[in-house]
């Protein structure tokens, strides 16, 4: 049995996520021979250090470790100081400077720590030097999570499409912005009331704009083309226009020509813009669903689709890469 | 092999039928009928566009037939424009002047407008115009997407474009 010791920095929706899917896999993860262990929770409220495991049990309960903090250790500190050799970075992004997350991941690798994270901030700012700084300490940093939510793209090129030269990829990245165009298509809302709905359910922010505006997908395209396409782009090399002056008249209009207005990210054109995707196209999909488009010179094209965003499904993707670490490991007879 | 044929039709009950016969009676198979009731001639006359799967050595025929019935035949030969894309435009597209989005892409000899729907929820709210281009090739379409991508710029209208199909 492979013991892996964890430090998990930040605890909102998807650091519970990430507590929640571990402690409910455990069988299953020990039959491959892996042992997970979480043995620090950072928030902003404090830390909680547990040598022996922290069990979802105790903690699932609680929104933030507040009442059951045991140390003052910031996240750093932490990252330095206790036994882990992985660091799970789910803290809130940014995408201008990247922080806290860049910081945290600098430390985390520079410590020979493997990073996993759901954090797209420090990859848009900073993602080469993070993959070098992985690179020359022997760790890797893994991020299926931060593009397509739940939506294997990442490793699914990397791995099972590998021998293939990738030629693009064209995609919906923003659960929020298929909602809205979807109810706007399905019942000819102004945009307004969409997005208020969205609110009401949860699947759009108090302030939508990353949504909406087309940040998100945009930062989605700058992690693709770096590190699929090794691009070195920055944010302000996409263009970038969002959802807001779509129309329920636009929509209609494209319906009646056998079309669906989506919100296309494309790479390595480095386009956010909204299309008309025919409704038979398997890019078509409806509601809070991701999906994607990847070009291959072998393989033809390979569509994927799945749910863009909650806690328990982004969690699930940051599972599938802490075992891809071990699994490769195995492979490279390094174990 | 298909052919498309521009003509002239008068604007009175009848006359499609009228143009159609002869190409019925050359056992041409009709693929599509275009007819520009939107955009009449200064002669009052409304164009219409036809492709046509048909024998070429039957057009001659069909030309002549169609003129004894006092249609106008302004073009007949090959089918020029092999490309079509679909296009909705959005902001305030009639008050930026749609007549001159339009002829900018029809005055480049290789691309036109040929299907055009607009919806209009009211006054001082956005627009959207649905529009069909057809360009004589691939990168001509390109050419001509590029012109309307800056004419909505210039406009500032929002320019959606149809994801193509591969990259």
């Amino acid at each position: 049995m492979r013991e892996v010791r964890i430090s998990l920095v930040g605890y909102g929706v998807v650091g519970h996520g990430v507590v929640d899917v571990i402690s409910r896999k455990r069988k299953m993860l020990r039959e491959l021979g892996l042992d997970l262990k979480i043995v620090s929770i950072t928030d902003h409220t404090g830390t909680l250090v547990e040598e022996d495991g922290i069990s979802g049990e105790k903690v699932l309960g609680n929104r933030t470790l507040q009442d059951i903090a045991n140390s003052e250790m910031s996240a750093k500190e932490t990252i330095r100081s206790v036994n882990s050799e992985l660091v799970v970075e789910v803290t809130p992004t940014n995408i201008v400077h990247g922080q806290p997350g860049l910081g945290h991941m600098e430390e985390a690798l520079a410590n020979g720590k493997h990073v996993v994270t759901s954090n797209k901030g420090p990859l848009v700012v900073a993602y080469n030097k993070l993959k070098r700084l992985a690179d020359d300490n022997g760790v890797m940093l893994k991020f299926e999570a931060t593009v397509g939510g739940t939506m294997p793209l990442i490793n699914l090129i990397e791995r099972t499409l590998v021998g293939n030269t990738i030629l693009g990829i064209r995609g919906i990245f923003n659960g929020t912005c298929n909602y809205i165009l979807t109810r706007m298509a399905d019942e000819q809302y102004p945009f307004s009331r969409a997005l208020a709905e969205a609110q009401e359910l949860g699947y759009a922010e108090a302030d939508p704009t990353y949504d909406i505006e087309g940040v998100d997908t945009a930062a989605k395209i700058v992690i693709l083309a770096n590190a699929i396409f090794n691009m070195n782009v920055k944010y302000n090399d996409v263009q970038v226009r969002g959802i807001t002056e779509i129309t329920p008249e636009a929509l209609a209009l494209a319906k009646k020509h056998g079309y669906v207005i989506k919100l296309i990210g494309e790479v390595p054109a480095l386009t956010v813009r909204p299309m008309l995707v025919p409704i038979r196209s398997p890019l078509a999909v409806g509601s809070t669903l991701n999906a994607a488009a990847i070009y291959t010179d072998l393989s033809g094209t390979i569509t994927v689709t799945g749910l863009g965003a909650g806690g328990v499904e982004t969690a699930a993707a940051i599972l599938s890469d802490i075992v891809s670490i071990y699994r490769t490991k195995r492979v490279d007879a390094i174990f | 092999m298909r052919l498309s044929m521009e003509l002239e039709l008068q604007d009175v009950p009848g006359q499609l039928l009228l143009a159609l016969q002869p190409i019925r009676d050359a056992r041409g198979n009709i693929i599509s009928v275009v007819h520009h009731r939107d955009r009449k001639t200064p002669r009052g006359t409304v164009p219409v566009r036809l492709i046509v799967e048909m024998d070429r050595s039957k057009l001659e025929g069909v030309k002549r037939d169609l003129e004894k019935s006092g249609i106008v035949v302004v073009r007949a030969g090959e089918e020029r424009f092999i490309e079509e894309v679909s296009v909705i435009l959005v902001g305030h597209v009639l008050d930026s002047d749609l007549g001159d989005t339009v002829s900018r892409i029809d005055s480049t000899g290789y691309a036109e407008v040929m299907d055009l729907s607009l919806s209009m929820p009211g006054v001082d709210e956005p627009s959207s115009a649905y529009m069909k281009i057809r360009a004589t090739g691939k990168e001509e379409m390109q050419k001509a997407l590029k012109i309307l991508r800056d004419v909505g710029a210039q406009k500032k209208l929002l320019v959606i474009e149809p994801v193509e199909d591969g990259l």
